[in-house]
């Protein structure tokens, strides 16, 4: 069983972001949201070797990343697994961005800053559409 | 040159970041023209280029004791160098990338280049810079805003 036919069953994460500070508040948070982080990458092609080792359900995912961008690196991963829930979680704040992530694949997406709640709740969000 | 509207958005941006992130207000003092080519900088600079519709540099600049504060604010016990640095990139990141609300996504920002210690090293590309002082707790760090 898994958190998506409410049980409580982890579901794998995977970070990816270019800070540290990010990875890790991301990493406190998702207890919350019953997930199990199986690894961080901060950049896009760290990102997409480690999902193919880790296989995780979800990801949460920067775009403005050096070596390949959050953008490229969706299309990748949805290339990859069709299935994998992606969150996006950057300071791109126009409109633009934010539709171009969820054509390429993204499944929600979150503004930076953002509190631990705002996290949770778009962790949860994605969780209950899929 | 700068609109009144744009560097609004730059102070709403740097406002916004101590709101959510540390959960405490920072005031901003009236921003100011500076036009020797040298908007100064604290001990610590995130620098974030700019190109696309709008060419030039964000930076935020910070010294290490409101860093440290900030970070802990944000529930990460580690200080160390390597977190302040991370920090103050992650402070010019978000807040050029918010600008793209207003600014639009031909507003295209680069990863942050971190600057430590070394205050001459951060220059400006062009003669005007707009600086926004921020004030927080009882610190003080600028917002520097240089675009063509």
């Amino acid at each position: 069983m898994n958190i998506r036919n409410g049980s409580q069953s982890l579901l794998k994460l995977m970070i990816v972001d270019d800070s540290n500070i990010i990875r890790r508040r991301i990493e406190r948070s998702q207890q919350i949201a019953r997930l199990e982080v199986v690894g961080s990458a901060s950049n896009g092609r760290e990102a997409v070797e480690l999902f193919r080792r880790t296989q995780p359900d979800v990801v949460t995912m920067d775009l403005t990343m050096p070596e390949m961008d959050g953008i490229e690196c969706v299309q990748e991963l949805v290339a990859l697994n069709s299935k994998v829930l992606i969150l996006v979680v950057s300071a791109l704040a126009d409109k633009a961005t934010a539709v171009e992530a969820i054509e390429k694949g993204a499944n929600g997406f979150l503004c930076k800053p953002f509190t631990d709640r705002q996290l949770n709740d778009a962790l949860h969000e994605l969780l209950l559409d899929a | 040159m700068l609109k009144e509207s744009e560097i609004r958005t730059f102070i709403e941006g740097a406002t916004n970041y101590f709101e959510i992130s540390a959960q405490q207000s920072a005031s901003v003092g009236s921003p100011y023209l500076v036009t020797d080519g040298n908007p100064g900088a604290y001990d610590y600079t995130g620098i974030i280029g700019v190109s696309g519709a709008r060419k030039g540099i964000v930076y935020f600049s910070a010294p290490r004791g409101m860093l440290a504060v900030l970070l802990m604010r944000m529930q990460e016990t580690d200080t160390s160098d390597e977190n302040i640095k991370d920090l103050v990139g992650e402070v010019a990141n978000t807040i050029s990338g918010n600008a793209r609300r207003d600014f639009g996504r031909n507003f295209v920002i680069s990863v942050p280049t971190v600057v430590s210690n070394d205050v001459e090293r951060v220059t400006a590309p062009y003669s005007k810079s707009y600086v926004i002082p921020i004030n927080w707790r009882k610190h003080s760090a600028k917002l520097v805003v240089c675009l063509e």
